[in-house]
């Protein structure tokens, strides 16, 4: 089966800077992929790579099995919603999701048609006589969803997209966007640098540090076991242990990763666990995050709120069990 | 006014507003007046009479419609040049980074901020030592020097308030750069252009420095008016012609002024 988009050893350098630096990447056709990273990893310049609006200083891209290289942006079946929607302010939100057809040279009537019927799809039926300065946030990013959904794109990038709405839109958003990638099966394509979305929205997760890719999985894979240091501290915020701790609970000198969930936390000041003092708590509604100090290693636990907690600067021993003891790759 | 609540300016400060409203537009009025005296030797104060000829004197002579004509062509050519080059150059400047893009937006607004004596004689010079002989041209490119800018200042403006982000997605979209410019870059700039370019016939028309330097033996109508207050001959024509260039140039301001005025609600709309 031919990849939706495929990278192979891709690079663009701008100057010494290695935004995307030997990239190899494959994404089948339907999946919901994310990716992830903090800023300046390189995750937006491949989605760029993928629109068309860079080209890579070395390596291939395909889009399903064409090259790429080249090819400028209007020329390719990808279409894109940006981090800042750039709708059109002269044009109304009609004209706007219609603008790819008309372009294109669909006739006005199946032109303003296909639009409304994309902007039923995003649930904005009746708006497009509006100006997009008369929309909200939300709003205006549903029409920049109607406006690449209405050329019917097979891969849609998607740029931070829920970046700039508040918390509670975010969710919604999250989910409508999950149920519409099922029901349309197109490709998409998103960049966050928010664990969280990516991890509950994708199918797949590529995380991204230094314009590399340290690793590809599903949710549950990045998340349960990670193969990093950076990996396991940027999604989730793992405990990462040093090869010397984890070799006394293994036997392998390795650098492992544990779960703050996994950790359990007891008063007990002797017995089988680690010793430990606690040394700061976090409320955070549902759980409470605690750290601790165990002889120089920060470590963190997550318990449930309501959760008889030691007073700060008490000892504690902390007990995991083996299993959650994930051994990373990374070598020591 | 309308900061302070509705109370009212005292008296002097009005009577000082009305003297210096007075003082800035008594003479325009003055000139509108003396071209309807039946004195024509001399501009003598009241008026011996009033009558309506110059308006026919001057429909009726050529040197008039000459420098007038001239004046009008010159004004649109430059206005033209100065709305291809002053758009292009903001594009450039606004839109992508290169090296010298502070010089060159430095060396754009250059020629308005020299004075028009350090242009036209640097012109002159360079005509006649390229061996280029005065024409309409030499007077359109004169003028072109400082009616870039002009375009180019109302541009650059827009241009920033323009997204970057939305040539890409007209790009994105399908649109070629040629169909991204009609479709997308021009309707947002195009009020920003319409009154860069009123700005610019306006400039053009009624200049003089440069043009004494660029144009030899032609007369636009400014240089056509020097030459009448000199040589004094049926001196009332020259008012009907200043009456007729300040509606010819006020007009295209104050429309120009109300659209930059407008524009910014269709620039930031978007945003």
């Amino acid at each position: 089966m031919t990849s939706a988009v495929s990278f192979k050893q891709v690079s663009r350098h701008f100057g010494s800077v290695r935004a995307v630096d030997a990239v190899d990447l494959e994404i089948a056709p339907g999946e919901f992929f994310a990716m992830l990273g903090p800023s300046g990893s390189g995750k937006t310049t491949c989605l760029r790579l993928i629109a068309g609006f860079e080209q890579p200083t070395a390596g291939s891209i395909s889009i399903f099995g064409e090259r790429a290289e080249g090819v400028p942006p209007y020329r390719r079946n990808v279409n894109t919603v940006f981090q800042d929607y750039a709708l059109f302010p002269h044009l109304n939100v009609l004209d706007n999701v219609a603008y790819g057809l008309m372009v294109k040279g669909v006739g006005k009537a199946s032109r303003l048609k296909a639009a409304e019927e994309a902007l039923s799809l995003v649930r904005l039926p009746g708006y497009g006589a509006r100006r997009p300065g008369q929309l909200s946030g939300g709003q205006r990013q549903r029409v920049a969803l109607a406006r690449a959904l209405v050329n019917q794109p097979k891969v849609l990038l998607l740029d931070e997209p829920l970046g700039a709405l508040d918390l509670k839109l975010r969710e919604n958003m999250q989910e409508e966007l999950k149920s519409l990638q099922k029901a349309l099966g197109i490709t998409f394509v998103f960049v966050t640098h928010d664990q969280g979305e990516a991890l509950s929205m994708a199918d797949r997760v590529a995380v991204f540090n230094d314009g590399r890719i340290m690793q590809v999985g599903t949710p549950e894979d990045i998340y349960q076991r990670p193969n990093t240091r950076f990996v396991a501290d940027f999604v989730g915020s793992s405990n990462v242990l040093p090869p010397d701790f984890v070799q006394r609970y293994s036997g392998q000198h390795r650098w492992g990763s544990l779960r703050p969930e996994s950790i359990r936390v007891s008063s007990a000041t002797s017995g089988d666990g680690v010793a430990a003092r606690l040394v700061g708590t976090n409320y955070l509604g549902a759980t409470t995050r605690l750290a601790f100090d165990a002889e120089g290693l920060r470590l963190h636990a997550v318990v449930p709120a309501g959760t008889a907690l030691p007073a700060e600067g008490g000892a504690v021993m902390l007990t995991f069990n083996r299993d959650s003891l994930h051994l990373m790759d990374e070598p020591a | 006014m309308r900061s302070d609540r509705g109370q009212r300016a005292p008296l002097g400060l009005k009577i000082a507003a009305a003297c210096g409203l007075l003082f800035l537009h008594l003479p325009i009025l003055l000139i509108f007046v003396y071209a309807f005296t039946t004195e024509e030797k001399s501009f003598v104060w009241p008026p011996p009479g009033l009558t309506t000829q110059w308006f026919a004197v001057t429909w009726n002579r050529p040197d008039v419609w000459d420098a007038l004509s001239l004046s009008v062509r010159v004004a649109a050519i430059s206005t033209a040049i100065a709305l291809v080059l002053g758009t292009l150059c903001a594009a450039a400047v606004s839109q992508t980074r290169f090296f010298g893009r502070e010089a060159i937006s430095l060396l754009v607004i250059l020629p308005i901020a020299l004075p028009g004596i350090i242009t036209g004689i640097a012109l002159r010079s360079a005509f006649s030592l390229a061996d280029i002989p005065f024409s309409f041209w030499t007077i359109v490119l004169g003028h072109a020097t400082f009616c870039v800018v002009v375009v180019y200042n109302n541009a650059v403006a827009r241009f920033r308030r323009t997204s970057g982000s939305m040539i890409e997605a007209s790009m994105d979209l399908g649109a070629d750069g040629f169909q991204t410019f009609r479709h997308v870059v021009l309707p947002n700039i195009a009020t920003a252009l319409l009154a860069g370019g009123m700005l610019a016939f306006a400039l053009s028309f009624d200049e003089v420095i440069v043009t004494t330097f660029t144009a030899g033996q032609q007369q636009t109508v400014p240089i056509w008016m020097l030459e009448e207050l000199i040589r004094p001959r049926q001196r009332p024509v020259t008012n009907v012609v200043a009456m007729v260039v300040v509606l010819v140039t006020l007009l295209p301001i104050l429309f120009a002024y109300y659209l930059t005025r407008d524009g910014d609600q269709i620039a930031g709309s978007g945003k």
